[in-house]
């Protein structure tokens, strides 16, 4: 890193979750509502240490449930505050009527999600069911492989959040347990260098007796249509401000970012692609595999919606297979969502590219690098004899 | 926010409300006589209305009958939005980025009886800064006239018809100012359209409470629409509800519960019952235990009233 890059941050030790309460510390937040669950709690607490302490000057609204945590912070974004919730699975579920509120409202508010399965069977362990749930709800979502990134995805969530070309909510997610609970080394910017880079919170709807607005109108046929156009172009110009800020925050912090992260793809044949914490068992895997000759590479999915559509189409159409990695599952369907915003983006245009889907690691079912190179060599071998018209399961009895 | 008075006369209050003409609620419709009673008590205020008919009726894009600012969420969360909202302004106009308002959660009985409470009782175990108002039309509305934890025992709705077998809702009404006072909050009561002055004056109250904690009161506001009178009727109707003691008007301050409205000589409820048409089957000689049922309960809760009014600072 530049010494310069250097010179703005400090080296910490945290665990994921200690590191987003820090990010929001450092980003000065005005209101926080949030209801303890595993694998999330420690966000809840330690953000309830700094506000308790003095070290954060931010209300803290201590409800009785996840629904009323989102509501606080609704109403709170809308007077104005910078606002921030966490949740995890059960919690995001009992969230789903606000989630479409807050973005239908234009909210610039940031979620924290610490990844896990959903009930039932209750298990409170990682995989990506409750992120996955809540990808039609209009949130920006990001998904962080570790401390690092989930620490400065969600510094950047703000800035990308309230910028006025876009005011929708962010989800940063990160992996539970795996990321949540796991103590890392990682470099976190120093206070002020994040409150030159957020400033406060200045757009978006405010309330204001001087001029008195209503919020949250009765939209009928005439109109609601256009409201939800408005939603999506927001998301489209998304693309560009999610760019910018990336940009910025490498300037500021010489770490790069990029909506998919590439290992070893330059002259890959065959790709895995994954998301969180598997990302990083992906690439030893991909490293072994290339020591036995195979030209394997690894994606990683950061940014999940908006969709990175372009960078998505020129990566993955130089492949001639890709594998994909889904720590969820969707019954019924022809396969998991990832393969489905692959397979959109790919197809029919590039039909020479083959594609092939695996579920994993459900309810925090570990997945080794040798799990991974399973994977691979599978999935090589389905793609090639053709038998790819199916999901695969990866490490569960009976498969 | 600058403390309120109390007004004697309809002149203490502003000539117009924030409530503005051209909104769609019915004619005759209480919660829009409800509603116009609480932005003349509070001209700045901002409301926080759950999903509803008074939601519905007064913000249909590109219409809004508010000159005053409004929020609507979901049905369930008026509550907990509001705490936001209050927690926000609290914060931002402190540093000079906003102004400080009162926050007013407004719901109906569905929102509130039955819905959203969990939720408030959350804000109002918070000692949150808000004031909640729950416009009671005993049922849910919006929807077509269900039953709510709010409609009384034997009332004709659309999901306890007055069938065959069974004759109307088998259930009392929830006590709702009993589980709010259990929260032990500033200040709590009961009011009604009919007795404009006394509503007034206890929101205007509920206001200077809520700079300590919230303040809620529980508000009598017929609908003509799902109780099936003549809409020219509806403040009548309101006094009725009062004077058969099925609606009683008290307030908890500082522990102390108070009857503001005291009847001495009801009224009988066949009068009351008799002017709407979703519980004149309780007149039917073959409903006279519901009926009965319905008199005991009315008489019991009179009492206990009565009872906790003279046992002092119980709350
Ligand atoms: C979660 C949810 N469930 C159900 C509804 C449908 N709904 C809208 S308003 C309403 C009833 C409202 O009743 P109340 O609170 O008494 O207000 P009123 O319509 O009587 O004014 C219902 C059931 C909804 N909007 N949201
Ligand atoms: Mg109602």
């Amino acid at each position: 890193m530049m010494t310069e890059a250097l010179a703005r941050q400090h080296r910490i030790a945290l665990t994921g979750n200690d590191a987003v309460a820090y990010a929001v510390k450092q980003a000065n937040v005005d209101v926080i509502s949030a209801y303890p669950i595993t694998p999330q709690t420690f966000v809840v607490e330690t953000l309830s240490r700094y506000v308790n302490d003095g070290e954060l000057n931010a209300k803290f609204i201590n409800v009785e449930s996840e629904h009323s945590a989102l509501s606080a912070v609704i109403g709170a974004s809308l007077a104005g505050a910078r606002a921030f919730t966490a949740t995890a699975s059960q919690g995001l579920a009992y969230m789903w009527e606000a989630l479409y509120a807050a973005s239908g409202l234009r909210l610039p508010i940031v979620m924290a999600l610490a990844a896990r399965a959903l009930s039932a069977p209750i298990n409170i362990h990682n995989d990506h069911s409750d992120f996955f749930g809540m990808r039609d709800a209009g949130w920006i979502m990001f998904n962080g492989e570790e401390a690092q990134e989930t620490y400065d995805l969600t510094i950047m969530a703000f800035k990308i959040a309230e910028d006025p070309r876009v005011l929708l909510p962010v989800v940063v997610s990160y992996d539970g347990f795996i990321v949540s609970h796991a103590i890392t080394n990682f470099y976190a910017l120093n206070d002020d260098v994040v409150k030159e880079f957020l400033g406060v919170r200045t757009t978006g709807p405010r309330i204001d007796p001087d001029n008195p607005r209503t919020f949250g109108v009765l939209a009928l046929q005439d109109s609601y249509f256009e409201f939800k156009r408005q939603q999506y172009e927001a998301m489209e110009n998304s693309r560009q401000v999610i760019k910018e800020v990336f940009q910025k925050y490498e300037e500021i912090s010489g770490r790069s970012y990029a909506p998919l992260k590439e290992y070893m793809t330059g002259d890959a044949e065959t790709c895995l692609v994954a998301m969180g914490s598997t990302v990083g068992t992906a690439r030893h895997a991909v490293k072994t595999l290339r020591e036995a000759g195979e030209k394997a590479g690894v994606v990683g999915i950061l940014q999940y919606r908006p969709w990175p559509v372009k960078e998505a189409e020129q990566l993955f159409s130089r492949f001639k297979r890709i594998i994909v990695m889904e720590k969820v599952m969707s019954p019924g369907a022809r396969a998991g969502p990832v393969y489905e915003d692959i397979a959109a983006t790919i197809y029919p245009k590039h039909s020479e590219v083959k594609i092939i889907d695996f579920t994993y690691g459900l309810g925090g079912r570990d997945i080794s690098t040798q799990g991974i190179i399973e994977i691979y060599k599978k999935g090589k071998e389905l793609i090639d004899k053709g038998k790819t018209d199916r999901v695969y399961f990866h490490g569960v009895r009976g498969e | 926010m600058s403390k309120t008075n109390p007004v004697s006369k309809i002149s203490d209050l502003p000539e117009e409300s924030k409530f503005r003409p051209g909104h769609r609620l019915c004619a005759g419709c209480g919660p829009a006589i409800t509603v116009k009673l609480i932005t003349l008590a509070v001209p700045e205020a901002v409301i926080v209305n759950a999903t509803g008919c008074v939601e519905v009726g007064t913000t249909i894009y590109p219409y809004s009958a508010w000159k005053t600012p409004w929020v609507h969420v979901l049905f369930q969360n008026n509550a907990p939005v509001a705490s936001g909202i209050a927690a926000a302004l609290e914060k931002l106009s402190a540093e000079g980025r906003a102004k400080k308002l009162p926050v007013i959660a407004l719901g109906g009985d569905g929102a509130t009886f039955d819905i959203g409470l969990g939720a408030i009782s959350g804000a109002l175990e918070r000692l949150d800064k808000i004031i909640y108002l729950c416009y009671d039309n005993f049922a849910y509305m919006n929807t077509g006239i269900q039953r709510s934890g709010a409609t009384f025992l034997g009332v004709a709705t659309t999901t306890s018809p007055a069938g065959k077998v069974i004759p109307g809702k088998q259930e009392n009404k929830k006590d709702l100012i009993g589980i709010v006072a259990s929260h032990h909050i500033p200040y709590a009561a009961t009011a009604s359209i009919w007795l404009w002055r006394d509503m007034v004056n206890k929101i205007r109250k509920a206001v200077n409470y809520s700079e300590q904690g919230p303040a809620f009161i529980h508000i009598l506001a017929p609908c003509q629409f799902g109780w099936r009178y003549e809409p020219r009727l509806t403040v009548k109707v309101s006094r009725l509800a009062v004077e058969t003691r099925l609606f009683p008007i008290y307030e908890i301050e500082d522990g102390q519960l108070k009857i503001n409205y005291r009847v001495s000589k009801p009224v009988p409820i066949e009068e009351f019952l008799k002017i709407q048409r979703w519980t004149r089957h309780l007149l039917d000689p073959k409903n006279v235990d519901v009926l009965q049922r319905l008199k005991a309960w009315i008489e019991w809760n009179w009492q206990r009233l009565e009872n906790l009014e003279k046992a002092g600072k119980v709350f």
